[in-house]
Order: C-alpha cells, then structure tokens, then sequence
C-alpha cells in the first residue's frame, strides 16, 4: 500500500522533472536565460516533496541532477557570451524557494570556480555554508551531496590548474571537512523522523544513505593536499571530533571503517595512538570489534606487504597502542560479549604474528591481556566465543608451525582453560596435529610437562563431567590416535633427558582412567623400550644417575603394565610383559625377566579365560620364552615346564596338538649351546602325535570320513619333524618320519582330504632336499625310505 | 457620419515635448488602465523646460482665451476618487487670448522645481506628477493636454544603519536569535543575516522571510491601513537542531520597492517590514515583524 504510493508520487514527480527539464532545455536551445532559471526551478521543486522513501528520493534527484548538467553547460556558455557570471551568481538566488534556489547556486558555483574569476575559497565557503539553509535531514542530505559531486573536480589542490597560493589546498579541505561535518549531521538526525514505531525501517534505509556520507571521506583521501601533516593535524581530528560527537551507532561504525580503509596505511601508523584514543569514546553499542580488526587486519597487510613498512612500526610501537587500547575498549564498554573481545584479541595476535614474528613477548602479552579479559567472563559457554579461542589458540600454531615455541607462551594454557570440553580437545587435537605434521620434536621433560598440560582434554576426564554417554566412540579413539602417536614424537638422543621424558610421560597418562590406559600405554612402553635398547647399545651409564638405569625404567614399567591389567586389559597387559621380557633379556637381567614371566603367567591363569585368547597368548609366551637367552636352567626349566603345562591344558585338542608341538622348540634353542635336549623335543612331539592320533580317532567316529582336521595336524606334525631333522637333531630319525608319512597317505587314501596341497608340497619339498647335491641336506633325506618316492 | 464626428472633435493637437527628451531617461509606468507606458524621469531640483506645441487641425481655427501650462504635483486617494489634492502647483501663461490658425509653438520652463515626493502607486493612494496644458476657452469647452512624468528623489546612504538583532521566543517551545546586518536599505540592496536557533522543539516545515508595504492613508478616525506581502523568499527547510545558524541573503532588486515614505503631506505613509515566519508541522506560523527603512540610492539610477 505505502509503496504504492511510494511509486506513484516517484512517477507524477518524474513526469513532472522530465516536463520542465524539456522546457529548461527549449529555453536553453534558444537562449532563453530567463525561462532557463525558471524551468530549472520548477524542475528542481520537485525535490521538494516529503513524499518518497530515501530510495524513491535517491531515483528522482538523479533524474534531476542528470539534467542540471546541461544547465551547467548554458551557465558556461551564457559566461562565454559575455554574461557576468557575479550576475548570474546573484540571479540564481533570486529563486523564491530555498531548494531550487540552492541547487541553482551550486549549479552556477561550480561554474564560477572555474573561470577564475574569484578564488575558489570565498565560492566554496559561500556554498557550503548557504546550504545550511535546509534543514529536513534527506533533502539537506542530497543537496550537499549534489554539491560534492559538483565541485569534485573543481577542488583547488596541490597539481590542479585551479593552484593559487600555498593556502589553496586548505581551503578546499576545508571545505570537504564542513560538507562532510554538516553531511553526517544531517544523517544522524534522520533516525528521528516520523513515528518511532518504523525506527527500524528508518535506520534500514538511512543505511543505505551512508555512502552519500562517506563519499566526502572518499574524496578527502584522494585531495592531493593532504600529506601526513595535514592529516594528522587537521584532517583526522577535525573527522574524529565529528564521528564522536554524533553519538550515534551507525554513523560512527560506518566512518570509522570508512576512515581506516580510505586513508594510506602509512598514514594510520603515524596516527595509530589518535585514531585509537577516538575508539573508547565511541557508543557502547558500536561494534568496536569489526573498526578494530578492520584496522589489525590493514595494518598487518601492510607490513607483510612491504618490507620497510617494519621499521615504522617498531618506531611508532604500534603493538602496545593497540594493546593499550583494545584493553581500553574492553574497559570502557562493559557489555562487550565474550567473543567480541576475543575476536579483537585474535586480530591483535594475527597483527603481531604478522608484524612482530620474532617477538614472542609479544604474543604472550597478548594472550595475558585475553586471559586478564576472561578472567571476568568465566567459562565459556558462548559457542561463538569458543570458536574464537580455537581461532586464537590456533593462528600462532599455524605461524610458527613449531609447537616448541608455543610452550614458551606461559599464557597459552590459561587461555585454554576457559574453553569448554569440547572446545579444548578440539585445541588439543590441532596441537597434535600440527606436531606431527610439522614433525617436531618435544626434547626436554619440561616442554613435555607443558605440552601435556596443554593437551590436559585429551588425557584425562573433565572433573565434574558426567560419564559422558554423548561421547562418540570413533572420535575417542581418533583422538587417543593422535595421543598415541605424539608419544613417539617425545624424544630426546640424550637418555637420560629422554628417560626422564617416558617418566613424565607416564606420569600424566596414567590419570587417563581405564578407557584411555589400553591405547595410551602401549606407544609409551614401546618408546621406553627403544630407550633401553639404546641404553644398552651405548657406554654403560655414563651418569650414574639411578633414574635412568634400564632397571629403574623396567620396573617402571612393571608398575605402567600393571595398571592395565587392572583396567581389564589383561590381553594387552601380558603382550607388553613379554616385550618387557625380551627387553630385559637383552639387558641380561635375568630376574627382571623372570619377574615379567612370572607376571605373565598369572595373568594366563587368573585373567585370560577365553579359549581362542588363551591359544595367542600360550603362542606368544611360547614364542617369547623360546628366545630368552637369559635365564640359567632352573628358571628356564620352570617357565618351560608351566608353559607345556599349559598347552595341554587348552580346551580343544588341536590347539593343544599344536601348542605341544610349538613347546618342543623349547627344548632347543638355536643359539645357545646349553640346551639342546633332544630326549624332550622328540618327547613333546610324540606327545603332540598323540594327541593327533586322539583327534582323528574321534572325528573318524563321529563323522566318518568326512573330517579332515586331522590330516592337516599330521602334516603340520610332519613339517615340525622334518625341521628337526635338517637341525640334525639325533633323535629324529628317518623310520619316526616315514611312519609319520604312512599314517598321512593311509589317512588321505581313506578320504579325499581339504589338506591335500598342504600336503603335496611338503612331500615336493621333501623330493627336492633328497636330489639336493651338496650341503649335507640329501643326506639327512636319504634315511627317509618311502613308498611315495618310488 | 465622418463629418459630424468631427464636429465633436477638438479643434487641435496639443503635444508637449521636453527639451532633453530625446536623452532624457524614460521609465515605465502603470497607467490607470493597468497598461505601462513609459515617461521621463526626473527629480526634484530639476528644471523642466520644453515646448508646448498646438496644431490646429487642417481648416480650422482655435479661438482661445489664453494658454497656459501647469506643473501639478497632485495626492488622489482612492476612496475619493477624482479629487487631487494639489502639493504643488506652479502656472506659466503661454498666451495671451486670441485665435490660432496655424501650428504655433510656445517655449516654456520650469526652473529647479521642487518636487519633494516620489511618484508613487499605491493600493489607496496615488501621488503623480504632471504637466498640464489648458488652453482655455469660452462655451466650447477648454483643451486639456497631460503629460505625465515620474520623479524619483534619491538619498545619500544614511550616516547611522544599525544592524536589527533580536531574541524572541516561545517559553519552553522556540527561541531564536535574528539577526539582519542593516535597518536601512536601498532599494538594489541585499538582507544579510542569519538566524540563530537557541532551543528548538516544534518540528518545522520552513521559515520564510516577508517583505511586506504598509500603506496607510487618511489620518485620524479616517486612517486606511493597506498591508501587502510583496515578498515570500524561503530560507529554510526542515527543521533546524539547536545551535544551528540558517544565513539569510535576499536580494531587493526583483521586487517592486518603492522607498520608505513617512508622512507625505499629511496624506499618507508607506512603510516597509521585514517578517521572518516559522511555520510548523501542524501549519501553524510565528512570526516577528521588524521595520526596515528603504531609500533610493543615487547609484542605481543606471540600473532599472
């Protein structure tokens, strides 16, 4: 309804511009001065109306400005015709009503200027200050604009035809500074007119006005004249007093970016402390964050820009200025949310980072200040705050691509403390992430100590957190991922710093609490026992220092494992016991050793239950014990004899067929000379066939013909023979192996067995070794008499 | 039907020429019938001399009982109309009584003639000038012949002009502080001013400065006062916050202005004012007269 109208009024007063702009222009044709300052009043009446919407006004006054154009043109003429332009200065302001009569004098101003009859000053000062005369804040508004779109190019300035004395540029300065003062003016007085009801739909559409504002800004950078002293002494302040006097939160948002992104970069270094000290004065609601970054982030263009920019800023301090005042901002508007003011903080860090690289100082002042600023808030629960921090937390990793240095920021962890759960394992993550990307390494105990402390989120449980049900499992685990593999990237060549590491290390995993322990502790033990492996190859502890003895390092990891099998990770727990084992056993520590058999073994019987598990963990242990070079003959006898005690113990017969026979390699160690029992291994073996002969017997029972495990029992049965054999052990001897051979191809023959490959290429390997000419091999092969060699 | 026309037809032409007229200057003049015509200008100290020329038309003769020529300075006011006061009334006999049979012309002159007044037109009151030429006679009735002229007196700039500076107000509502740079202007002048707002909480629509003429004539319980607006000049638009200065700049010379004129013989006045009007949302006005003094300066007689 209201546009409607809107439209209506727009179209009579267009065809009403349009009709007198013919007859000013018919006047014009035929030198019709007179009718010519008639019809143009006319049509400038027009502007007049109350009527239009600012947007509607805008169209009609460009309608209208267009054909004041060629008016100019006559009044240029008309001059060139001998008419006194003074004459036609003063017959224009005969026009009864105020706005024609100005848009006229404007018109015919411009015109003045230009021919030099007088100085531009006295034309300029005598506009700008006429048009005083409207008042209604779009009508005035739109005047003066027309008149800084008219003497745009007239502006006397330094290079310009129109140069008079050094005085020149100041005035028209002046000038550009008065229309601007009385443009804003006008501008902050529109939000009230009319109803307060539609104040929204005012403030909407006076935005839309503001660059009718702004141009003055525009045009005021681009004056010749003005050079850094005339900026700093006349031209900034006389803006500043203008934008903070206003009190109004639109205008002084829009000037004050318009004011950062107009003038040189240069020019704002030099004033940084003035432009500054204006920012405190603005209104509480302005949003001070957005000038503030606007300017941070020009400033940083610009230093990372051009190189000899550096030095201004260091000379001009540019850094605490803006320190200095982003706190003073902070200070002064007390409802300034959260993650305002962690954004002004993140683009004063991005400054510096940008800036002030190697001023580490500097960005831990910077996250002090935050920190100072947090301190009042609280924790935050504002998610956009947080993403803030995170933003904040993360730009001076992505910097320095060295999270070494940023433990250096004392700072850095307060900051971290004020993000939620989420939030800080989200930070923790990026910290990990850009270590392992960036490959660095953490070599001290006490960068270990911080950075753990930084990555706190990631360790342990929030206190005061409920047992999150929310937690998605996948991203736990992807988050324990990078924990782990950070501990890999803890070293130092120096043992003794780096046991010291493993002792902190392990220190603060184990308050991770039981869903953590099972992936964290494993790279940690894994990485001690790279440490002793090192320790054992070098000098024999040069330091004497007990901490860092192999002992000391194992026993801590006796107590490390043991926690695990606390938290039910027996499994896990007895692996790393034998790993610790082997480690021990390269250390010569026999006890050590035996220890971590021992500890093993209880857990085999207490804790592992599962049928399938016990079969992995008996292999393990079995693989395990085989290599132990370490332990005399009584310990050895012992832990062997309880392993093939419990190999015959396993629940199904074929696993216990097989971890009997695995036992036998117990009894028969390659390298060492002291055990080589033949008596047992043959022992062990038999015992396994017997077992095997158990299997078959009962699978022939129950399903006659059809089973087939058995078979592969005797084959594998045979393979372990035959490696005997080639060990050239003497109790193995070719009748044992044919027997074997017999029963195999006598139970084959009775049903087409699945083992049938496994067998064919066992007895291929068998032929091969017995044509084999030299290496002694043929020979051993040569006792094995049997029928499928014919 | 010609002929008896002509019967009724004066017997001559009476022209009357000026002796300067060809360089003299001429200005326009509203006649009664509301065409202009233009006359020669002269002031007061001025001789006037030329010639009275009377030309009988073809065959005839005027018989007369003398000629003269009258200068009249002359008040009419309109609501009694047709009667002239006479201010000034000076009488050269040309001729004595005889007949005239041809063309005959007769010299005369008026020296440094006072001629205090300007010729004037107002909306009840109208002060001329004028020549008149009688040549008088018997039964037939006497040949009148006018010829009109305007005088303009002009005024050296006056010693004093005191600027016009006043505060006027609405309790509560408006005050403002005008400010015109003169009290007395001439006629090609041009009102300086400004105008302060010192607390403004109407909203406005515009504030236009009047100039208005008052014209009163008669005197005592007869006095007529006529009040016209000769000029309505915008000077603002919207409404103007506190502090605000609004300039003011008219030029006089577009309006037609006659000079201040207090008390012409006792007839009549003419007086002029400035009137600054605010007009308000609601179409309400308030508004502050001030007289100004016009006088014609001797400057711009080239100009006009």
């Amino acid at each position: 309804m209201i546009a409607d109208d809107d439209e209506k009024w727009l179209a009579a007063a267009t065809s009403a511009v349009k009709q007198n702009a013919f007859y000013m222009q018919r006047a014009i044709d035929s030198n019709n001065l007179k009718d010519a300052l008639k019809f143009s009043a006319q049509m400038l009446g027009e502007l007049r109306t109350s009527k239009l919407s600012p947007h509607k006004y805008y169209e009609l006054y460009i309608r209208a400005s267009d054909e004041l154009r060629s008016l100019e043109m006559f009044f240029r003429d008309e001059t060139a015709r001998g008419c006194s332009i003074a004459e036609l200065y003063e017959l224009v302001q005969h026009a009864g009503n105020i706005l024609p009569r100005l848009y006229l004098l404007c018109t015919i101003g411009s015109v003045y200027i230009k021919s030099k009859d007088v100085t531009a000053k006295d034309i300029l000062k005598d506009l700008v200050e006429m048009c005083r005369a409207v008042q209604h804040p779009l009508r005035g508004l739109f005047l003066r604009s027309y008149l800084a779109q008219v003497t745009r190019d007239k502006l006397p300035s330094i290079g310009s035809e129109l140069e008079g004395d050094a005085e020149t540029h100041m005035d028209a300065l002046e000038f550009v500074l008065q229309n601007f003062t009385e443009m804003n003016k006008l501008w902050v007085r529109m939000q009230h007119q009319g109803p307060a009801r539609e104040k929204e739909k005012r403030e909407k559409e006076r935005n839309e006005l503001r660059d009718l504002v702004g141009k003055n800004l525009h045009i005021l950078g681009q004056l010749e004249g003005v050079d850094l002293v005339v900026y700093r002494d006349t031209v900034l302040p006389r803006i500043l007093e203008q934008v903070v006097n206003c009190k109004d939160e639109l205008a002084q948002c829009y000037l004050m970016d318009c004011i950062i992104q107009v003038f040189p970069d240069d020019f704002h270094l030099q004033t940084l402390d003035v432009l500054l000290g204006a920012c405190p004065q603005l209104q509480p609601s302005v949003d001070i964050k957005t000038v503030l970054s606007g300017l941070m982030e020009r400033l940083s263009n610009y230093a990372a820009s051009s190189v000899e920019a550096l030095p201004n800023f260091l000379q001009v301090d540019a850094f605490s200025k803006l320190n200095h005042a982003i706190g003073k901002v902070v200070e002064a508007q007390v409802d300034l949310p959260a993650s305002a003011s962690v954004t002004l903080y993140l683009f004063l860090l991005k400054f510096t980072l940008h800036v002030h690289s190697d001023r580490l100082d500097y960005v831990d002042q910077v996250l002090g200040s935050c920190v100072s600023q947090l301190s009042a808030t609280g924790k935050l629960c504002d998610d956009k705050a947080s993403k803030q921090i995170v933003a904040f937390l993360s730009a001076p990793l992505e910097k320095y691509n060295d999270v070494v240095t940023i433990l250096k920021l004392t700072n850095y962890p307060r900051v971290m403390e004020y993000l939620d759960h989420d939030k800080n394992k989200a930070v923790a993550v990026i910290i990990i992430q850009s270590i392992l990307k960036n490959d660095t390494r953490i070599a001290t105990a006490d960068e270990v100590d911080a950075l753990f402390e930084l990555i706190k989120g990631l360790i342990k449980d929030f206190d005061g957190l409920t047992d999150n049900d929310e937690i998605d499992e996948e991203d736990f685990q992807e988050e324990q991922n990078f924990v782990a593999r950070l501990v890999h990237f803890l070293y130092n060549d120096d043992p003794e710093e780096m046991s010291k590491i493993i002792f902190r290390v392990r220190k603060h995993i184990l308050t991770g609490g039981p869903k953590r322990l099972p992936l964290t502790i494993p790279p940690l033990v894994f990485s001690a026992l790279k440490l002793i492996r090192r320790m054992r190859g070098g000098d024999e502890n040069p330091f004497g220092d007990d901490t860092s003895t192999p002992q000391k390092i194992l026993q801590l990891l006796t107590e490390t494992v043991e926690v695990l099998s606390d938290v039910s990770a027996s499994e896990l727990a007895l692996r790393l016991y034998l790993q610790c084992a082997q480690a021990a056993n390269d250390c010569e520590l026999e006890t050590v050793a035996y220890e971590f058999f021992t500890k093993a073994y209880l857990l085999y019987e207490e804790e592992i239950s599962d049928s399938k598990a016990q079969v992995t963990a008996l292999r393990l242990i079995i693989g395990t014990l085989q290599r132990m070079r370490v332990f005399n003959a009584e310990n050895r006898e012992i832990l062997t004899h309880k392993a093939t005690g419990y190999s015959a113990k396993l629940l199904k017969k074929p696993d216990q067929c097989r971890a009997v026979y695995e036992c036998a390699h117990l009894y028969w160690a390659e390298e060492g000379e002291n055990l080589k029992d033949g008596e047992r291994v043959v022992h062990c073996l038999k015992r396994s066939q017997k077992i095997a002969d158990a299997v078959q017997q009962m699978s022939n029972k129950s399903r006659g013909a059809s089973s087939t495990g058995s078979v592969s029992l005797y084959v594998e049965l045979l393979n372990k023979y035959l490696y005997f054999l080639e060990k050239g052990y003497p109790q193995v001897t070719g009748e044992t192996i044919q027997s074997l051979a017999e029963l195999i191809r006598g139970e084959t023959k009775k049903a087409e067995s699945g083992a049938g490959s496994f067998i064919t290429s066992t007895l291929r390997y068998m032929e091969f070794q017995r044509q084999q000419e030299d290496g002694g091999m043929n020979e051993k092969y040569q006792k094995i008499k049997m029928e499928w060699f014919e | 039907m010609n002929y008896l026309l002509g019967a009724f037809k004066p017997a001559c032409n009476v022209s009357i020429t000026f002796s300067d007229g060809k360089n003299r200057k001429q200005v326009p003049m509203k006649k009664e019938n509301g065409q202009t015509a233009l006359v020669p200008l002269f002031q007061s100290q001025e001789t006037l001399s030329g010639k009275v020329c009377i030309e009988p038309y073809q065959g005839k003769k005027v018989e007369h009982n003398g000629v003269k020529v009258e200068l009249l300075g002359q008040i009419e006011m309109y609501f009694d109309r047709g009667n002239f006061y006479d201010f000034t009334s000076l009488v050269r006999e040309l001729d004595v009584p005889g007949d005239i049979y041809e063309r005959k012309t007769y010299p005369f002159e008026f020296p440094t003639v006072e001629m205090p007044y300007d010729t004037y037109n107002g909306v009840n009151v109208r002060l001329r000038y004028v020549l008149k030429v009688t040549v008088t006679r018997g039964y037939s009735g006497s040949i009148v012949e006018y010829q009109e002229f305007m005088v303009r007196n002009y005024a050296p700039p006056p010693p004093i002009n005191n600027s016009i500076k006043m505060e006027v107000g609405i309790e509560d509502c408006l005050h403002i502080e005008f400010e015109y740079n003169k009290s007395k202007y001439h006629l090609k002048d041009v009102i300086l001013g400004k105008i302060y707002f010192l607390l403004v909480r109407i909203k406005m629509k515009n504030m236009d400065l009047e100039i208005r003429r008052r014209e009163s004539t008669g005197a005592g319980a007869n006095t007529h006062v006529e009040t016209e607006t000769l000029a309505k000049f915008e000077l603002m638009d919207g409404t103007p916050v506190r502090g605000e200065s609004i300039p003011v700049r008219l030029f006089l010379a577009p309006y037609d202005l006659t000079p201040t004129h207090r008390n012409i013989n006792n007839k009549f006045s003419v007086k002029y004012y400035l009137n600054l009007v605010l007009v308000d949302e609601e179409d309400r006005r308030y508004f502050k007269q001030q007289e100004i003094t016009l006088y014609r300066l001797k400057a711009d007689t080239s100009s006009v």
